[in-house]
């Protein structure tokens, strides 16, 4: 496996938050996290990639508990794409994405030849290699999403966790983000919101609700009638595209 | 879309022209400082200078009357030499302050660590704490402390944010000076006060050569600090959780380099008063000019902020004359005009 989580909890104050969730990815799959707002989606990401720490269980990076490892060798292998961080320095989109060089440099050791080629592949990567003198302030949403995700390429990672990239994106700039995470040769877990590009893209599905894992598996396993039903309380018909041959959901309001 | 958007620094990624930068700063901040000393109420030749330090310097022998030596030596050149600290090390704290906490306007001055440092200093200058033990550095240093803890504190209990950072400070700066002002009125005499007073707007009078010897390894220090840190700040572009997630141990960096803000801060307000706008203006000055990584931005805040205060000390002493001003009052005459060029020069669309 190359993300494994068994059975963890956490907590923030009083409120079980992560209560006792177990999921495995294999490498190189794309997994979708689905949920209500507050399910705990962000929550596991962060717990993942070791910026909370479990209150119990385990998280194993292939077959190392992240407990045992550095919090460099952890962002060495795991990068983390969050909701909508932006920054009001004057830094262009070639700063931003050598950022994610910087697990992999001492605090002294000058920029080399894989660092360029490390920026440079990431950039290509996401369509970006043109505009890398760009200024941030000056990109669209979409742009932002796609540095932010070439910066995490640039840590030349293992897994890569992306919390919800295709918010406040218009439709074309969400198939476009999936379909490039879709085709990078990276473990990946994806937290969305959106049903039916969850089944289009994704490898496997994990439902969470009040922070447990109540359906995981293929998503045509997962995305059952029932199961939007209960979790998101929502009536909907789904059935086989012809178009793709994926699961289409469709709501009813009746 | 401006020209000044599409290319933001000057200073780009040609090597000769960070070369340049390098060596025309520091030529410049050598020919402030032989200026500071030359200027004044008796005005002393350059070469005159030179010799001078030449003598104490390097046992050199030259022929001097003894009044030139000494006014060279003793005055004006420690004095020079405590400016440039000062600059350097108030821009390096404002800088640090910007990266870590995320927030253009942070500097020591706003985020009341300056008026706590001030605080502190009173309270042993007039007030007698520590019983002579405590001298006005280590009061101003624990002052600043205390200033900073109880702001962060503040600002965490009103729920953290870059925002509440500023708000909490603008509270903390009221506080200490109010604090400051109430300990100068109930227990100052009127000498003491007059005395305060100008301390409190900045002053260099009176600066000896022991002030330097502090506040210099204290600039260094710092300086060599941020710079092994400079990849960390950079990391902190987009908040902390980006920065963790790059591998950045967070909260010993936060610690570290704060305690080294605060260490700077103190040990200049300890000696010159508490002197605003430097912190603020100069790292915005310098990312114009070489951009916003910490690795360029850091030397040249520390360059550009010793050279405006060289050059500030020198305005103070010649804009009236027979009269010295506080220097805080010409970093703030000249610092606010060049900050609202900074922010017009780098605004944005709306």
């Amino acid at each position: 496996m190359s993300v494994s989580v068994s059975d963890v909890y956490w907590s923030a104050g009083n409120t079980m938050i992560v209560n006792g969730i177990s999921i495995e990815v294999s490498p190189g799959k794309m997994l979708g996290l689905l949920g209500p707002n507050g399910s705990g989606k962000s929550s596991l990401l962060r717990l993942i990639c070791g910026l909370r720490k479990a209150r119990s269980g385990v998280i194993a990076l292939g077959d190392t508990d992240i407990t045992r490892m550095p919090r460099l060798d952890i962002a060495r292998r795991v990068a983390f794409v969050e909701q909508q961080a932006t920054t009001e320095m004057q830094v262009t989109v070639l700063d931003a994405v050598r950022l994610g060089r910087t697990p992999h440099r001492g605090p002294l050791s000058p920029w080399n030849l894989v660092d360029d080629a490390a920026v440079n592949a990431a950039l290509d990567h996401v369509g970006m290699r043109d505009r890398a003198h760009q200024l941030w302030h000056t990109l669209s949403g979409g742009e932002r999403q796609r540095v932010h995700i070439a910066r995490a390429l640039a840590q030349m990672p293992k897994e890569l966790l992306l919390d919800e990239p295709t918010n406040h994106l218009d439709i074309q700039h969400q198939l476009e983000i999936l379909s490039l995470v879709a085709r990078l040769p990276v473990t990946s877990i994806v937290a969305l919101h959106d049903l039916n590009l969850a089944a289009m893209f994704c490898d496997t599905l994990a439902v969470l609700h009040r922070g447990k894992v109540v359906a995981a598996g293929a998503p045509e396993d997962v995305l059952t009638e029932e199961l939007i039903a209960d979790v998101f309380g929502v009536r909907a018909f789904i059935e086989c595209s012809a178009h793709h041959r994926r699961r289409h959901i469709q709501y009813r309001l009746d | 879309m401006s020209l000044a958007l599409s290319q933001p620094v000057l200073i780009g990624r040609w090597w000769w022209a960070r070369l340049a930068l390098a060596a025309s700063t520091i030529l410049l901040l050598g020919f402030m400082i032989s200026l500071a000393v030359s200027i004044g109420e008796i005005s002393i030749p350059l070469a005159t200078t030179a010799k001078a330090v030449a003598n104490r310097l390097f046992g050199a022998s030259f022929e001097l009357s003894r009044i030139h030596q000494g006014i060279v030596w003793d005055y004006r050149l420690s004095r020079a030499l405590m400016a440039a600290s000062a600059g350097a090390a108030l821009a390096l704290s404002g800088a640090i302050l910007q990266a870590l906490l995320r927030n253009p306007l942070a500097e020591p001055y706003v985020l009341g660590i300056s008026a706590g440092a001030s605080t502190g200093a009173v309270a042993v200058m007039i007030l007698g704490f520590g019983y002579g033990v405590l001298t006005l550095s280590t009061g101003a240093f624990i002052g600043a402390i205390i200033a900073f803890v109880l702001v962060s504190a503040l600002a965490a209990g009103a729920g953290g944010g870059a925002d509440r950072i500023i708000l909490a400070g603008v509270a903390g700066s009221q506080l200490f000076n109010a604090l400051t002002s109430y300990i100068v009125t109930t227990s100052a005499n009127a000498e003491q006060a007059r005395g305060v007073m100008f301390w409190l707007l900045g002053s260099l009078s009176g600066v000896r050569w022991t002030d330097v010897y502090l506040a210099a390894p204290v600039a260094l220090v710092g300086f060599l600090i941020a710079m092994f840190h400079a990849r960390a700040l950079d990391a902190f572009t987009f908040g902390i959780d980006a920065a963790a997630s790059l591998g950045i141990a967070v909260n010993r960096v936060r610690i570290v380099l704060l305690g080294a803000t605060a260490l700077m801060t103190a040990a200049m307000v300890s000696v010159v008063g508490s002197i605003g706008f430097v912190g603020l203006v100069i790292p915005h000055a310098a990312r114009f000019i070489v951009g916003p990584g910490h690795g360029r931005l850091l030397p040249t805040c520390a360059m550009i902020g010793a050279i405006f205060m060289v050059a500030a000390d020198i305005v103070s002493r010649v804009i009236i004359p027979q009269q010295i001003l506080p220097i805080g009052v010409v970093t703030a005459l000249f610092g606010a005009p060049a900050f609202a060029l900074i922010l017009y020069k780098a605004r944005r669309p709306a």
